[in-house]
Protein backbone atom coordinates (compact mmCIF):
# COMPACT_ATOMS: atom_id res chain seq x y z
CA UNK A 1 0.00 0.00 0.00
CA UNK A 2 1.11 3.40 -0.73
CA UNK A 3 3.18 5.06 2.27
CA UNK A 4 0.56 8.59 1.76
CA UNK A 5 -2.76 5.97 1.40
CA UNK A 6 -1.56 4.17 4.94
CA UNK A 7 -1.05 7.61 6.95
CA UNK A 8 -4.63 8.62 5.88
CA UNK A 9 -6.08 5.65 7.64
CA UNK A 10 -4.85 7.14 11.11
CA UNK A 11 -8.60 9.20 10.89
CA UNK A 12 -10.29 5.92 9.99
CA UNK A 13 -8.40 3.74 12.62
CA UNK A 14 -9.23 6.43 15.51
CA UNK A 15 -13.50 6.47 14.38
CA UNK A 16 -12.96 2.32 13.88
CA UNK A 17 -13.78 2.60 10.38
CA UNK A 18 -11.36 -0.23 9.73
CA UNK A 19 -12.09 -4.12 8.70
CA UNK A 20 -10.36 -6.30 10.39
CA UNK A 21 -7.65 -6.65 7.78
CA UNK A 22 -7.33 -3.58 7.28
CA UNK A 23 -6.50 -3.16 11.53
CA UNK A 24 -3.70 -5.73 10.93
CA UNK A 25 -1.79 -3.96 8.14
CA UNK A 26 -2.10 -0.48 9.73
CA UNK A 27 -1.01 -1.18 13.33
CA UNK A 28 1.85 -3.22 11.20
CA UNK A 29 2.84 0.27 9.67
CA UNK A 30 1.91 2.14 13.30
CA UNK A 31 4.93 -0.17 15.01
CA UNK A 32 7.63 1.85 12.81
CA UNK A 33 5.71 4.66 12.08
CA UNK A 34 6.16 8.13 14.21
CA UNK A 35 4.52 10.42 12.55
CA UNK A 36 0.94 8.30 12.49
CA UNK A 37 1.91 7.40 16.44
CA UNK A 38 1.88 11.26 16.70
CA UNK A 39 -1.42 11.69 14.43
CA UNK A 40 -2.79 9.10 16.28
CA UNK A 41 -2.91 10.49 20.17
CA UNK A 42 -4.11 13.63 19.07
CA UNK A 43 -6.99 11.81 16.31
CA UNK A 44 -8.37 9.56 18.78
CA UNK A 45 -9.13 12.25 21.29
CA UNK A 46 -10.70 13.70 18.81
CA UNK A 47 -13.01 11.08 17.90
CA UNK A 48 -13.45 10.06 21.50
CA UNK A 49 -14.79 13.68 21.74
CA UNK A 50 -17.78 12.89 19.70
CA UNK A 51 -18.91 10.52 22.53
CA UNK A 52 -19.95 13.37 24.44
CA UNK A 53 -22.06 14.66 21.25
CA UNK A 54 -24.88 12.43 22.42
CA UNK A 55 -27.30 13.04 25.06
CA UNK A 56 -29.12 10.49 26.52
CA UNK A 57 -30.58 9.26 29.86
CA UNK A 58 -28.50 7.47 32.78
CA UNK A 59 -27.87 3.83 32.47
CA UNK A 60 -29.42 1.90 34.86
CA UNK A 61 -27.91 1.71 38.47
CA UNK A 62 -27.92 -1.84 38.23
CA UNK A 63 -25.34 -1.51 35.41
CA UNK A 64 -22.78 -0.53 37.94
CA UNK A 65 -23.11 -3.24 40.55
CA UNK A 66 -22.90 -5.64 37.51
CA UNK A 67 -19.54 -4.23 36.28
CA UNK A 68 -18.53 -3.81 40.00
CA UNK A 69 -19.32 -7.78 40.47
CA UNK A 70 -17.55 -8.60 37.66
CA UNK A 71 -14.34 -7.01 38.05
CA UNK A 72 -14.03 -8.47 41.62
CA UNK A 73 -14.65 -11.67 40.41
CA UNK A 74 -11.63 -11.30 37.91
CA UNK A 75 -9.19 -10.37 40.76
CA UNK A 76 -6.25 -9.97 40.83
CA UNK A 77 -5.84 -8.54 37.32
CA UNK A 78 -4.92 -10.72 34.62
CA UNK A 79 -3.57 -9.32 31.36
CA UNK A 80 -5.21 -11.39 28.72
CA UNK A 81 -3.84 -12.10 25.00
CA UNK A 82 -6.46 -10.04 23.04
CA UNK A 83 -5.84 -10.60 18.87
CA UNK A 84 -7.01 -7.28 18.57
CA UNK A 85 -4.38 -4.95 20.66
CA UNK A 86 -5.38 -1.62 21.44
CA UNK A 87 -3.81 1.41 19.92
CA UNK A 88 -2.14 2.26 23.43
CA UNK A 89 -0.52 -1.06 23.67
CA UNK A 90 0.62 -1.15 19.98
CA UNK A 91 2.16 2.35 20.72
CA UNK A 92 4.09 0.60 23.99
CA UNK A 93 5.19 -2.10 21.76
CA UNK A 94 6.54 0.32 19.62
CA UNK A 95 8.02 2.64 22.36
CA UNK A 96 9.83 -0.64 23.20
CA UNK A 97 10.99 -1.40 19.98
CA UNK A 98 12.17 2.27 19.17
CA UNK A 99 14.13 1.95 22.11
CA UNK A 100 15.97 -1.29 21.24
CA UNK A 101 16.93 0.28 18.08
CA UNK A 102 17.91 3.26 19.70
CA UNK A 103 16.64 5.38 17.56
CA UNK A 104 14.62 7.62 20.40
CA UNK A 105 11.82 8.68 17.91
CA UNK A 106 9.33 7.88 20.75
CA UNK A 107 11.19 9.50 23.28
CA UNK A 108 11.75 12.63 20.97
CA UNK A 109 7.57 13.23 19.98
CA UNK A 110 7.13 12.23 24.13
CA UNK A 111 8.94 15.37 25.74
CA UNK A 112 7.54 17.53 22.71
CA UNK A 113 3.88 16.49 24.07
CA UNK A 114 4.26 15.91 27.59
CA UNK A 115 3.51 19.78 29.02
CA UNK A 116 3.97 20.30 33.05
CA UNK A 117 0.81 19.23 34.23
CA UNK A 118 0.71 15.84 32.07
CA UNK A 119 4.40 15.47 33.61
CA UNK A 120 3.32 15.59 37.15
CA UNK A 121 0.21 13.57 36.68
CA UNK A 122 1.85 11.29 34.95
CA UNK A 123 4.84 11.47 38.10
CA UNK A 124 1.49 10.48 40.35
CA UNK A 125 0.81 8.16 38.29
CA UNK A 126 3.65 5.99 38.29
CA UNK A 127 4.13 5.98 42.00
CA UNK A 128 0.33 4.86 42.39
CA UNK A 129 0.81 2.71 39.85
CA UNK A 130 3.81 0.58 41.04
CA UNK A 131 2.83 -2.30 42.04
CA UNK A 132 5.58 -2.47 44.51
CA UNK A 133 4.27 1.12 46.18
CA UNK A 134 4.10 0.76 50.23
CA UNK A 135 0.81 2.65 51.53
CA UNK A 136 0.80 4.12 55.07
CA UNK A 137 -1.74 5.58 56.83
CA UNK A 138 -1.92 9.51 57.93
CA UNK A 139 -2.89 10.04 61.18
CA UNK A 140 -6.02 11.67 61.82
CA UNK A 141 -7.67 9.93 59.33
CA UNK A 142 -6.36 12.55 56.82
CA UNK A 143 -5.64 9.71 54.00
CA UNK A 144 -2.16 7.94 53.06
CA UNK A 145 1.52 8.48 52.22
CA UNK A 146 2.56 6.15 49.13
CA UNK A 147 6.16 5.21 48.60
CA UNK A 148 7.05 3.68 44.79
CA UNK A 149 10.02 1.30 45.09
CA UNK A 150 11.73 4.22 43.63
CA UNK A 151 11.23 6.78 46.88
CA UNK A 152 8.85 9.28 44.82
CA UNK A 153 5.75 9.39 47.26
CA UNK A 154 2.44 11.11 46.76
CA UNK A 155 0.14 12.39 49.74
CA UNK A 156 -3.43 11.24 49.15
CA UNK A 157 -4.72 13.82 51.68
CA UNK A 158 -8.46 14.45 52.71
CA UNK A 159 -10.66 16.06 54.95
CA UNK A 160 -8.44 18.99 55.15
CA UNK A 161 -10.25 22.89 54.76
CA UNK A 162 -9.05 24.42 51.94
CA UNK A 163 -5.42 26.55 53.09
CA UNK A 164 -6.55 30.14 54.24
CA UNK A 165 -5.66 33.01 52.15
CA UNK A 166 -1.34 33.67 51.96
CA UNK A 167 -1.29 29.99 53.76
CA UNK A 168 -0.21 26.69 52.35
CA UNK A 169 0.23 23.18 53.80
CA UNK A 170 3.93 22.30 53.36
CA UNK A 171 4.85 18.96 53.61
CA UNK A 172 8.29 17.55 55.36
CA UNK A 173 10.59 14.39 55.32
CA UNK A 174 12.05 14.06 58.47
CA UNK A 175 15.24 12.10 58.59
CA UNK A 176 17.59 11.99 61.72
CA UNK A 177 15.32 14.49 63.01
CA UNK A 178 16.09 17.30 60.09
CA UNK A 179 13.15 18.26 58.28
CA UNK A 180 13.85 18.98 54.55
CA UNK A 181 11.06 20.76 52.41
CA UNK A 182 8.83 18.35 50.23
CA UNK A 183 6.52 20.35 48.45
CA UNK A 184 2.95 22.48 49.28
CA UNK A 185 -0.33 22.11 48.10
CA UNK A 186 -3.61 24.45 49.03
CA UNK A 187 -6.68 22.13 48.41
CA UNK A 188 -8.20 20.16 51.33
CA UNK A 189 -7.73 17.15 49.14
CA UNK A 190 -5.47 16.06 46.75
CA UNK A 191 -2.79 14.17 45.41
CA UNK A 192 0.46 15.63 45.80
CA UNK A 193 3.92 14.85 44.36
CA UNK A 194 6.49 15.03 47.08
CA UNK A 195 9.05 16.46 45.89
CA UNK A 196 11.66 14.62 48.28
CA UNK A 197 12.03 11.22 48.07
CA UNK A 198 11.03 9.15 51.12
CA UNK A 199 13.76 6.84 52.73
CA UNK A 200 12.57 4.04 54.60
CA UNK A 201 12.11 4.86 57.91
CA UNK A 202 11.58 8.45 57.40
CA UNK A 203 9.05 10.50 58.66
CA UNK A 204 6.82 12.50 56.68
CA UNK A 205 4.91 15.37 58.01
CA UNK A 206 2.71 18.10 57.00
CA UNK A 207 2.29 21.74 58.35
CA UNK A 208 0.81 24.85 57.79
CA UNK A 209 2.65 27.62 56.59
CA UNK A 210 3.05 31.10 55.17
CA UNK A 211 2.35 31.17 51.52
CA UNK A 212 4.71 30.48 49.49
CA UNK A 213 5.99 28.11 51.80
CA UNK A 214 8.83 28.43 54.36
CA UNK A 215 12.34 26.08 55.18
CA UNK A 216 11.93 25.33 58.16
CA UNK A 217 8.77 23.96 59.29
CA UNK A 218 7.19 26.50 62.05
CA UNK A 219 3.62 25.25 63.90
CA UNK A 220 2.68 21.96 64.72
CA UNK A 221 1.98 18.92 62.66
CA UNK A 222 -1.52 18.70 61.32
CA UNK A 223 -1.11 14.88 60.23
CA UNK A 224 2.09 12.49 59.52
CA UNK A 225 3.12 9.14 59.30
CA UNK A 226 6.39 7.11 59.31
CA UNK A 227 7.80 5.44 56.19
CA UNK B 1 -16.73 5.57 51.17
CA UNK B 2 -18.32 7.29 48.23
CA UNK B 3 -16.39 9.76 45.90
CA UNK B 4 -13.26 9.22 48.40
CA UNK B 5 -11.31 9.64 45.07
CA UNK B 6 -12.95 12.18 43.51
CA UNK B 7 -9.93 14.73 44.00
CA UNK B 8 -7.68 12.20 42.15
CA UNK B 9 -7.10 13.21 37.96
CA UNK B 10 -8.36 10.19 35.49
CA UNK B 11 -4.89 9.20 35.05
CA UNK B 12 -4.16 8.34 38.49
CA UNK B 13 -7.53 6.19 38.94
CA UNK B 14 -6.38 4.46 36.02
CA UNK B 15 -2.83 3.58 37.98
CA UNK B 16 -4.98 2.90 41.04
CA UNK B 17 -7.29 0.56 38.80
CA UNK B 18 -4.25 -1.19 37.35
CA UNK B 19 -3.53 -2.38 40.97
CA UNK B 20 -7.32 -3.51 41.05
CA UNK B 21 -8.39 -1.13 43.05
CA UNK B 22 -12.73 -1.55 42.83
CA UNK B 23 -13.49 1.98 44.14
CA UNK B 24 -10.98 3.41 41.43
CA UNK B 25 -12.80 1.84 39.06
CA UNK B 26 -16.21 2.73 40.19
CA UNK B 27 -15.23 6.24 40.84
CA UNK B 28 -13.99 6.45 36.58
CA UNK B 29 -17.40 5.11 35.87
CA UNK B 30 -19.33 7.67 38.04
CA UNK B 31 -17.04 10.25 36.10
CA UNK B 32 -17.62 8.09 32.38
CA UNK B 33 -20.62 5.77 33.08
CA UNK B 34 -22.76 8.31 31.20
CA UNK B 35 -21.05 9.52 28.41
CA UNK B 36 -20.32 5.74 27.63
CA UNK B 37 -24.00 5.01 27.90
CA UNK B 38 -24.91 7.92 25.54
CA UNK B 39 -22.53 6.78 22.87
CA UNK B 40 -23.23 3.04 23.19
CA UNK B 41 -26.98 3.51 22.99
CA UNK B 42 -26.45 5.72 19.85
CA UNK B 43 -24.61 3.12 18.32
CA UNK B 44 -27.10 0.30 19.31
CA UNK B 45 -29.81 2.12 19.64
CA UNK B 46 -30.81 -0.78 22.39
CA UNK B 47 -30.47 -0.06 26.35
CA UNK B 48 -29.57 -3.73 26.84
CA UNK B 49 -27.11 -4.16 24.28
CA UNK B 50 -25.62 -0.96 24.94
CA UNK B 51 -25.17 -1.86 28.66
CA UNK B 52 -23.41 -4.53 27.39
CA UNK B 53 -21.07 -2.29 25.33
CA UNK B 54 -20.74 -0.13 28.22
CA UNK B 55 -19.74 -3.34 30.80
CA UNK B 56 -16.96 -4.82 28.58
CA UNK B 57 -15.75 -1.60 27.61
CA UNK B 58 -15.25 -1.16 31.63
CA UNK B 59 -14.05 -4.55 32.22
CA UNK B 60 -11.44 -4.27 29.33
CA UNK B 61 -10.29 -1.29 31.28
CA UNK B 62 -9.94 -3.12 34.20
CA UNK B 63 -8.09 -6.10 32.69
CA UNK B 64 -5.32 -3.76 30.93
CA UNK B 65 -5.06 -0.84 33.09
CA UNK B 66 -1.48 -1.55 33.66
CA UNK B 67 -0.53 -0.81 29.69
CA UNK B 68 -2.22 2.39 29.51
CA UNK B 69 0.29 4.96 29.17
CA UNK B 70 -0.33 8.25 30.36
CA UNK B 71 1.89 10.30 27.96
CA UNK B 72 0.11 9.00 25.41
CA UNK B 73 -3.69 9.88 26.26
CA UNK B 74 -5.73 10.92 28.41
CA UNK B 75 -7.40 8.51 30.33
CA UNK B 76 -10.93 9.42 29.10
CA UNK B 77 -10.05 8.70 25.37
CA UNK B 78 -8.68 5.54 26.16
CA UNK B 79 -11.83 4.68 27.93
CA UNK B 80 -13.90 5.37 25.90
CA UNK B 81 -12.35 4.23 22.96
CA UNK B 82 -12.46 0.93 24.91
CA UNK B 83 -16.24 1.23 25.04
CA UNK B 84 -16.62 2.70 21.33
CA UNK B 85 -15.12 -0.48 20.00
CA UNK B 86 -17.30 -2.82 21.83
CA UNK B 87 -20.43 -1.44 20.69
CA UNK B 88 -19.21 -0.73 17.03
CA UNK B 89 -17.89 -4.65 17.21
CA UNK B 90 -21.95 -5.45 18.75
CA UNK B 91 -23.40 -3.19 15.66
CA UNK B 92 -21.47 -5.15 13.42
CA UNK B 93 -22.40 -8.86 14.44
CA UNK B 94 -25.91 -7.82 15.47
CA UNK B 95 -26.57 -6.17 11.89
CA UNK B 96 -28.46 -3.46 14.20
CA UNK B 97 -27.50 -0.07 12.91
CA UNK B 98 -28.61 -0.01 9.54
CA UNK B 99 -31.60 2.48 10.93
CA UNK B 100 -31.53 5.03 8.15
CA UNK B 101 -31.58 8.11 9.90
CA UNK B 102 -28.85 8.71 12.45
CA UNK B 103 -30.42 11.88 13.81
CA UNK B 104 -29.75 11.96 17.93
CA UNK B 105 -32.34 12.31 20.04
CA UNK B 106 -32.20 15.05 21.79
CA UNK B 107 -33.30 15.14 25.28
CA UNK B 108 -32.64 18.08 27.83
CA UNK B 109 -29.60 16.81 29.97
CA UNK B 110 -31.26 16.21 33.65
CA UNK B 111 -29.27 16.37 36.65
CA UNK B 112 -27.90 18.70 38.99
CA UNK B 113 -24.38 17.37 39.73
CA UNK B 114 -21.28 18.92 38.88
CA UNK B 115 -20.49 16.13 36.20
CA UNK B 116 -23.83 17.14 34.29
CA UNK B 117 -22.98 20.48 34.24
CA UNK B 118 -19.50 19.50 32.56
CA UNK B 119 -21.26 17.13 30.58
CA UNK B 120 -23.53 19.73 29.13
CA UNK B 121 -20.50 22.14 28.51
CA UNK B 122 -18.99 19.64 26.59
CA UNK B 123 -21.48 18.30 24.50
CA UNK B 124 -22.28 21.60 23.47
CA UNK B 125 -19.01 22.38 22.48
CA UNK B 126 -18.45 19.20 20.23
CA UNK B 127 -21.73 19.71 18.62
CA UNK B 128 -21.00 23.15 18.09
CA UNK B 129 -17.90 22.06 16.63
CA UNK B 130 -19.24 19.37 14.41
CA UNK B 131 -21.92 22.20 13.09
CA UNK B 132 -18.64 23.75 11.79
CA UNK B 133 -17.34 21.05 9.62
CA UNK B 134 -18.34 21.28 5.45
CA UNK B 135 -21.92 18.75 5.28
CA UNK B 136 -19.57 15.71 3.40
CA UNK B 137 -16.98 15.96 6.45
CA UNK B 138 -19.25 16.10 9.10
CA UNK B 139 -21.51 13.40 7.36
CA UNK B 140 -18.38 10.90 6.98
CA UNK B 141 -17.55 11.34 10.31
CA UNK B 142 -20.73 10.68 12.08
CA UNK B 143 -21.54 7.53 10.04
CA UNK B 144 -18.33 6.37 11.10
CA UNK B 145 -18.27 7.06 14.88
CA UNK B 146 -21.78 6.46 15.54
CA UNK B 147 -23.10 4.44 12.62
CA UNK B 148 -20.05 2.13 13.05
CA UNK B 149 -19.67 1.92 9.50
CA UNK B 150 -16.56 0.65 7.69
CA UNK B 151 -15.33 2.80 5.32
CA UNK B 152 -15.61 0.38 2.62
CA UNK B 153 -19.13 0.21 4.15
CA UNK B 154 -19.51 3.92 3.48
CA UNK B 155 -18.33 4.42 0.43
CA UNK B 156 -20.81 1.70 -0.91
CA UNK B 157 -23.76 3.36 1.04
CA UNK B 158 -22.51 6.96 -0.28
CA UNK B 159 -21.66 6.12 -3.89
CA UNK B 160 -18.48 7.08 -3.90
CA UNK B 161 -14.82 5.50 -4.28
CA UNK B 162 -13.48 4.51 -0.50
CA UNK B 163 -10.32 7.18 -1.28
CA UNK B 164 -12.34 10.20 -1.11
CA UNK B 165 -14.11 8.58 2.38
CA UNK B 166 -11.12 7.95 3.23
CA UNK B 167 -10.16 11.97 2.87
CA UNK B 168 -13.03 13.41 4.49
CA UNK B 169 -12.69 11.39 7.42
CA UNK B 170 -8.60 12.52 7.46
CA UNK B 171 -9.60 16.18 6.71
CA UNK B 172 -12.75 16.22 9.13
CA UNK B 173 -11.00 14.66 11.76
CA UNK B 174 -8.16 16.66 11.68
CA UNK B 175 -10.57 19.87 11.03
CA UNK B 176 -12.72 18.83 14.44
CA UNK B 177 -9.43 18.39 16.01
CA UNK B 178 -8.28 21.53 15.68
CA UNK B 179 -11.60 23.44 16.62
CA UNK B 180 -11.43 21.81 19.61
CA UNK B 181 -8.15 22.77 20.51
CA UNK B 182 -9.05 26.36 20.25
CA UNK B 183 -8.52 28.72 23.32
CA UNK B 184 -11.43 29.15 24.87
CA UNK B 185 -11.16 25.55 25.13
CA UNK B 186 -9.04 24.78 27.73
CA UNK B 187 -9.25 20.56 28.21
CA UNK B 188 -9.08 21.58 32.32
CA UNK B 189 -11.99 23.34 32.19
CA UNK B 190 -14.65 20.43 31.59
CA UNK B 191 -13.32 19.49 35.39
CA UNK B 192 -15.99 18.75 37.83
CA UNK B 193 -14.48 21.22 40.75
CA UNK B 194 -17.08 23.27 42.88
CA UNK B 195 -15.20 26.53 40.90
CA UNK B 196 -16.53 25.69 37.75
CA UNK B 197 -19.72 27.77 37.14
Amino acid sequence: METDTIHELTAAYALDALDDAEVRRYEDHLAHCPRCREDLASFAEAASSLAYASAGPAPSPTLRTRILEQARSERPNVVPLRRRVTWIATAAAAAAACAALGLGLWAASLSRSLDRERGRQAAVAAVLGDPAARRFTLSSGHGSLVVARTGRAVLLVSGFQRAPSGKVYEAWVVQNGTPRRAGTFKKGQTAALLTTRVPQGAKVLVTQERAPGVDQPTSTPITGTQA
Amino acid sequence: MPRDLAHLSDEALVALVARSDETALAELYDRFGRVAFGLARRILRDDALAEDAVQEGFLAAWRSASRFVPERAKASTWLLTLVHRRAVDLVRREERRRAESLAEELEPAGGATDEAVWLRYERERVQNALKRLPDQQREALELAYYGGFTQSELADRLGQPVGTIKSRMFTGLSRLRDLLAEPELDERTWRPTPSTS
